[in-house]
């Protein structure tokens, strides 16, 4: 199951993505993607946190006890995600009011721990790293998505820019009120899993069990 | 060539690194070394960055105060512009300035969990659980000296958050210059709308009380009995944050917050 380096990069970002295919990393995904600006900043510091804690632990990997790897994987990522926390804080002041506590909870991104224990535990460092950059990549696709549909059709701006004119400001665009809501992003996830599972129908899991047809009698 | 490697030339750390993770040494030694470390890049980062990011939540203040007394310019340095302001710790209960703080380190909101210098409220229509019976206000005085604004800070529940702003008042004590919130977290696109340029310009030109003294004041759909000039319009599909705001203004303007000190100020006391 060897995979070349491009596909360690690659593959996370459709074929296996982290929040369509497996489902992980969704709470941050509803919570950060109502603006874009906010998104993509999300994304860097998920892609930074990802790639650095796995390749970290993967250089590790030999000398941690089985049992307690987890609390090992945990520091490493607390303390990359306390350093991004700290240098938004300190460099993009505007961006880390608006993040606020959504930083801090990458620590409990189920992405980042579900690379750490799944690949970097068994894989070496340069591999790690790249699995990490592209799972974080996936990541930050998907979020991107979502926030470009969430931000024009919310605010009527992409990037914080006014594309549509929204009636607050005296232009004509009347804002959906609902895509600046949280539950909005859970919709717009589930329409992009349905798109990836209909182009990608290998997606979709074999059925656990069969639902019986009633005899006719 | 490379020397061969066995048992025996291994040094003490390289045989410790082959040893097989799973002893209760080992588990302990990883354990505390790897905190050790962490901890020591956290501190390192923390304690590095510490004065950029208190030079950042000071100018953020900085910023909303100018931009609340209508002087922010992005082109401008920000603590030149800031020199205009006179920073004064007030005494809420008497309406006077008082000296017993030193208004650059005086911290307000710390100031409120401290049982000397604060009261619990029972009638809390803002929210805020405790007052501090001291605020720091920023006088903004003309070129002559005269008075010409003061900057009141206020703060209380919206829906989701603590709304902290300030409030630019005439040096009359009654008419409202501008609001602006330096920090909520509102829903973005309804509450947060109270950072909207446009929803915050209604300020200008407002009234706190009519000519009787009473507080009139209210942001709300429809415009008060007292008329348009004390009627801020609410905010569309904001009804709980509009709420939180109208109580704000008013808890703040009123005899719990500012009220002695406007009434001063109004009869041209300072």
């Amino acid at each position: 199951m060897a995979q070349t380096k491009r596909e360690l990069l690659v593959d996370p970002l459709f074929d296996n993505n982290p929040i369509t295919l497996q489902v992980l990393g969704v709470c941050s995904a509803l919570a950060v993607t109502s603006s874009l600006k906010v998104a993509f900043v999300m994304s860097l510091a998920v892609i930074f946190v990802t790639s650095f804690s796995s390749m970290f632990i993967s250089i590790l990997r030999n000398q941690i006890p089985s049992s307690i790897r987890i609390i090992v994987q945990m520091v490493i990522i607390a303390s990359l995600v306390i350093l991004v926390d700290q240098i938004l804080k300190a460099y993009a002041f505007e961006i880390s009011k608006t993040l606020s506590v959504f930083v801090g909870l990458i620590i409990t991104n189920c992405i980042v721990m579900g690379r750490a224990e799944a690949f970097a535990m068994s894989n070496p460092p340069v591999a790690s790293f790249l699995d990490g950059i592209g799972n974080g990549l996936g990541y930050g696709v998907i979020l991107m998505i979502v926030g470009v549909i969430r931000e024009l059709f919310g605010s009527g701006s992409l990037f914080g820019i006014t594309i549509l004119e929204t009636v607050n400001n005296g232009g004509w665009y009347v804002p959906n009120g609902m895509l600046l809501l949280p539950p909005s992003a859970f919709f717009i996830i589930g329409l992009l899993i349905w798109g990836f599972r209909t182009l990608k129908p290998e997606h979709v899991e074999a059925r656990d069990f069969k639902i019986q047809t009633v005899e006719e009698h | 060539m490379s020397e061969p490697m066995n048992a025996e030339n291994k040094g003490a750390i390289a045989r410790f690194l082959a040893a097989p993770p799973d002893t209760v040494s080992k588990t302990l030694f990883v354990a505390i070394a790897v905190c050790l470390v962490a901890s020591m890049i956290v501190s390192t980062a923390a304690v590095i960055l510490r004065p950029t990011q208190e030079a950042n939540k000071l100018r953020d203040k900085q910023i909303n105060i100018l931009q609340v007394a209508g002087l922010y310019d992005p082109a401008i340095d920000i603590s030149d512009a800031f020199e205009a302001f006179e920073p004064r710790v007030l005494d809420l209960e008497s309406g006077e300035f008082t000296d017993a703080f030193d208004p650059a380190t005086f911290d307000d909101i710390a100031a409120a969990d401290d049982p000397e210098l604060s009261r619990a409220l029972e009638d809390d229509p803002a929210s805020i659980g405790r007052q501090s019976r001291f605020r720091t206000v920023y006088l903004l005085r003309d070129d002559a000296g005269a008075l010409d604004k003061v900057i009141l800070p206020l703060h209380g529940y919206g829906l989701w958050s603590t709304l902290y702003g300030f409030i630019a008042v005439e040096k009359n004590g009654n008419d409202i210059f501008g609001l602006q919130f330096y920090s909520h977290a509102e829903t973005p696109g309804l509450g947060a709308e109270v950072d909207n340029p446009r929803w915050k310009s209604q300020w200008n030109g407002k009234r706190l009380r009519d000519e009787a003294g009473t507080l009139q004041i209210t942001v709300a759909k429809t415009a008060p009995p007292a008329g348009a000039d004390y009627h801020i319009d609410a905010l569309a599909g904001a009804t709980l944050t509009t709420a939180g705001v109208d109580n704000l203004v008013k808890f703040w303007m009123g005899e719990e917050g500012y009220a002695r000190f406007l009434d001063k100020l109004q009869a041209g006391e300072f």
